[in-house]
C-alpha cells in the first residue's frame, strides 16, 4: 500500500500541498495541506465528489499547472519548483495522459496519433514505427492502425488514446476519468488493460473516478473532501 | 520534416476553409501578379532606357513636328554623338482593334541608335533596298500570323489612305522588357506620301558622347534652337518616357492603392480563418502541450500553417497569372510589354510570405500561451 512505505522509496511523494484559484476578490482553496506517497507499481484510485480537487491533483502531479504551495517530489525531483519550460520537457519524457474523451486528434490515424508525443524525442522513423506498433499491440489494436477516430468504438479511441500515453514508455500514467464516457462492458475493458498495465508492465497508475466499480481495480483509493485527502480505502489517514 | 503529417493533417482538417483561404490568397496573388505585369508594361521604357540617349521633340507638343533639317544642326553640337529621327505612322491593320506602334524611321541611323534590337543582316539590307519595306517586331508578326515576304495594308488614321508595306525582316530583343511591338518603315516612303507635311519629323533621339554630360547637352539644344519657329524640349530618354506614362495619369499610384486594399482585405479574412481555426482546436493544443509540446514548437506549427496556407495560393495566384500573360496582351497593343516579371514574382512571394505569417501571428500567440488546465476545464 502506497503509504505504509518509507518515503524515501516512493515513486510520487506529496508534501504540503495547496491550491488557491482567485475569482475576482475570492480566493478558493481547491486542496488543503495535501500529503501523499505513491510507489513505482501502484495503481492508485482518486474518488470524491464533484469539485472536490481530484482533477487539480492530477493535474499538479502531471506538472500541468504549479501548486500554491508545498513540494511534489518525483524521482527525487520537485517538479514544483521547476520553470514552465523545465516541466514541459520533464512532462514530455515522465508522464502518460489519458483523458475522459480520449482526445485523440480526429483528423490523424490511430498511428499518427500514437506517434505524437514520439515526434518530441530523437528516435528516428523507424524507431518510432518500432515503438508505436509495440504500444498499438499492447492495447489490442494493431489490425487498426490506418483508422481515424470516427472509424473506432468509444472503447478503442479510449486504448488509442492509451497507448499514446505509454508510447514514451513515461514513469507513470494520470488517467481523469478514463472510463466516464464509456459503456460498461467497455468500461471494463479499458478498466482490465489499465490493471494488466500496472501488473505486466510495471507502471505506476494514478486514476480519478467517480465510479466505484473502476476504483475497485486500484489497489489503493483516497478519498478527496472539499480539498482535503481524508482516507484510503483500508481507512489509513492519508 | 517529423512534424510534417501533424501540418498536413491540420491544414485538410476543413477542406472547405481550406479551399477558400488558399482561393483567397490565389485571387489576391492572381491580381497582384496582373497588376504587377501592368505596372511594368507601362514603365518598360523607364527600365530599358538608354543612359546616353536624349529625346529632343517640339517644345511646344510632342504631336508637334520639327524640321528634318534639325538633324545636321544637332550633329554639329559639341557633345553629341548621332543622331536619328522618326515620325508616328498611327495606321491601323484591318481594324482599329489591330492597333500596334508604326514609326517612320531614318533608315540611315536608327539601327545604330538602338543596339538593343536585334535584326539579322540579310533582312537588314532587304529592307534597306525595298522603300516600300518594313520591320516588323516579333510579338506583332507572331500576333497576326504575318511571314517575311508577306505585304502588309495598313490603313493612315493621321494620314490619309491605304499604305502597303513589305515585311522584310523581323527584329528581336535581348532583354524581356525590350519592346517587340514595333512595325519600322522607310521615313522617305512617308515624306513621299505627305506633301503637306514633307520635310518634318516626329521628334529625334540623340546619343550624347558621355552620359555625364547630358544635362548641358540638353541645355544647349535648347537654347540653340530657342527663339525659333520651333522651339525644342529635350530630355533623357528616361524622363521622356516618364512622362509619356504621366499622361495615363499616376498608374503606380492606382495600382498601389488597388493593391494595399486586396492585401489588407486577404490578412483580415485570413487572420479571421486563422482564429477560428485555432479557437476550435483549443483542446487538442491543449493536449499537445500536455504531450510536452513546447510554447515554441506550438508557435511554429501555426505559423507554419498559415504560412502554408499563403504559399499554397500564392504559387497557384502567380502561376494562373504567369500562363494568362503567356496568351499575350489582351489589350490588343496597349500593353506592348506583357509578361510576369521575377521581380514581380519575387515581391508576390514575399508579400505572401508576410501576410500569412502577420495572419497566424495572433492566433498562433494565443495558442502558445494557452493555459493547458483552463483549456482542458473548457471541453
Amino acid at each position: 500500500m502506497a503509504n505504509n512505505r518509507q518515503t524515501q522509496d516512493s515513486l510520487i511523494t506529496v508534501k504540503n500541498i495547496h491550491k488557491n484559484y482567485t475569482r475576482g476578490s475570492e480566493t478558493i482553496e481547491v486542496l488543503k495541506d495535501v500529503n501523499l506517497n505513491i510507489h513505482k507499481g501502484d495503481f492508485v484510485a482518486f474518488m470524491g465528489p464533484s469539485g472536490s480537487g481530484k482533477t487539480t491533483l492530477l493535474n499538479l502531479l502531471g506538472g500541468l499547472d504549479f501548486p500554491t504551495s508545498g513540494h511534489i517530489l518525483i524521482d527525487g525531483r520537485d517538479i514544483a519548483g521547476m520553470s514552465s519550460k523545465k516541466l514541459t520537457a520533464w512532462r514530455a519524457q515522465h508522464v502518460g495522459f489519458i483523458f475522459q474523451l480520449y482526445n485523440l486528434i480526429p483528423v490523424m490515424t490511430a498511428f499518427q496519433n500514437v506517434e505524437l508525443p514520439l515526434l518530441l524525442t530523437r528516435l528516428s522513423k523507424k524507431e518510432r514505427r518500432r515503438h508505436v506498433e509495440t504500444a498499438l499491440a499492447i492495447v489490442g489494436l494493431s489490425d487498426r492502425m490506418s483508422h481515424y477516430p470516427r472509424q473506432l468504438s468509444g472503447g478503442q479511441e479510449q486504448r488509442v488514446a492509451i497507448a499514446r500515453a505509454i508510447v514514451t514508455d513515461p514513469a507513470f500514467l494520470l488517467c481523469d476519468e478514463p472510463t466516464g464516457d464509456l459503456d460498461r462492458k467497455s468500461a471494463n475493458e479499458i478498466l482490465d488493460l489499465l490493471t494488466r498495465l500496472v501488473n505486466e508492465h510495471e507502471k505506476t497508475l494514478l486514476m480519478v473516478t467517480h465510479d466505484p466499480l473502476a476504483a475497485k481495480n486500484a489497489g489503493t483509493r483516497f478519498h478527496l473532501e472539499k480539498g482535503v485527502l481524508t482516507a484510503n480505502s483500508q481507512g489509513e489517514t492519508a | 520534416m517529423k512534424f510534417l503529417p501533424l501540418l498536413l493533417a491540420n491544414i485538410s482538417r476543413k477542406k472547405m476553409r481550406t479551399i477558400l483561404t488558399v482561393g483567397s490568397y490565389t485571387v489576391a496573388l492572381f491580381l497582384f501578379g496582373l497588376l504587377g505585369v501592368i505596372d511594368m508594361s507601362f514603365n518598360q521604357g523607364l527600365e530599358v532606357a538608354g543612359v546616353d540617349r536624349l529625346i529632343v521633340r517640339n517644345k511646344t507638343s510632342l504631336i508637334m513636328p520639327l524640321p528634318i533639317a534639325y538633324k545636321e544642326r544637332l550633329s554639329q553640337i559639341k557633345g553629341v554623338k548621332d543622331v536619328t529621327f522618326a515620325s508616328w505612322f498611327g495606321g491601323v491593320y484591318q481594324e482599329p482593334k489591330n492597333f500596334f506602334a508604326q514609326f517612320a524611321i531614318d533608315v540611315d541611323t536608327y539601327r545604330n541608335m538602338f543596339p538593343e534590337f536585334e535584326i539579322p543582316e540579310d533582312q537588314w539590307d532587304a529592307f534597306v533596298r525595298d522603300r516600300q519595306g518594313c520591320i516588323v517586331g516579333r510579338k506583332t508578326l507572331d500576333r497576326f500570323g504575318w511571314k517575311i515576304g508577306d505585304r502588309i495594308p495598313i490603313q493612315a488614321t493621321i494620314y490619309r489612305g491605304l499604305w502597303e508595306f513589305n515585311i522584310r525582316g523581323v527584329y528581336d530583343a535581348k532583354r524581356e522588357a525590350d519592346d517587340t511591338t514595333q512595325f519600322w518603315f522607310h521615313f522617305n516612303y512617308l515624306n513621299e506620301r505627305t506633301p503637306f507635311i514633307k520635310d518634318y519629323v516626329g521628334w529625334y533621339t540623340v546619343r550624347v558622347h558621355n552620359p555625364d554630360n547630358a544635362a548641358q547637352v540638353t541645355k544647349i539644344i535648347d537654347e540653340r534652337f530657342a527663339n525659333s519657329s520651333f522651339e525644342t524640349t529635350t530630355e533623357t530618354e528616361k524622363a521622356f518616357m516618364a512622362g509619356f506614362v504621366k499622361q495615363f495619369g499616376n498608374i503606380k499610384l492606382i495600382i498601389l492603392i488597388v493593391g494595399s486594399v486586396v492585401m489588407f482585405t486577404l490578412l483580415l479574412i485570413t487572420g479571421s480563418n486563422m482564429s477560428l481555426s485555432i479557437r476550435e482546436r483549443t483542446n487538442e493544443i491543449a493536449i499537445l502541450k500536455a504531450m510536452g509540446f513546447s510554447p515554441t514548437h506550438i508557435l511554429t506549427l501555426i505559423l507554419a500553417e498559415s504560412i502554408g496556407y499563403a504559399v499554397i495560393g500564392g504559387f497557384l495566384g502567380l502561376s494562373l497569372c504567369n500562363l494568362f500573360t503567356l496568351a499575350g496582351d489582351p489589350t490588343n497593343g496597349l500593353l506592348p510589354v506583357f509578361f510576369l516579371s521575377n521581380i514581380t514574382v519575387i515581391l508576390g512571394v514575399g508579400i505572401t510570405f508576410m501576410v500569412g505569417l502577420i495572419s497566424g501571428f495572433i492566433p498562433a500567440l494565443i495558442a502558445m500561451r494557452l493555459n493547458i488546465v483552463q483549456a482542458l476545464r473548457s471541453v
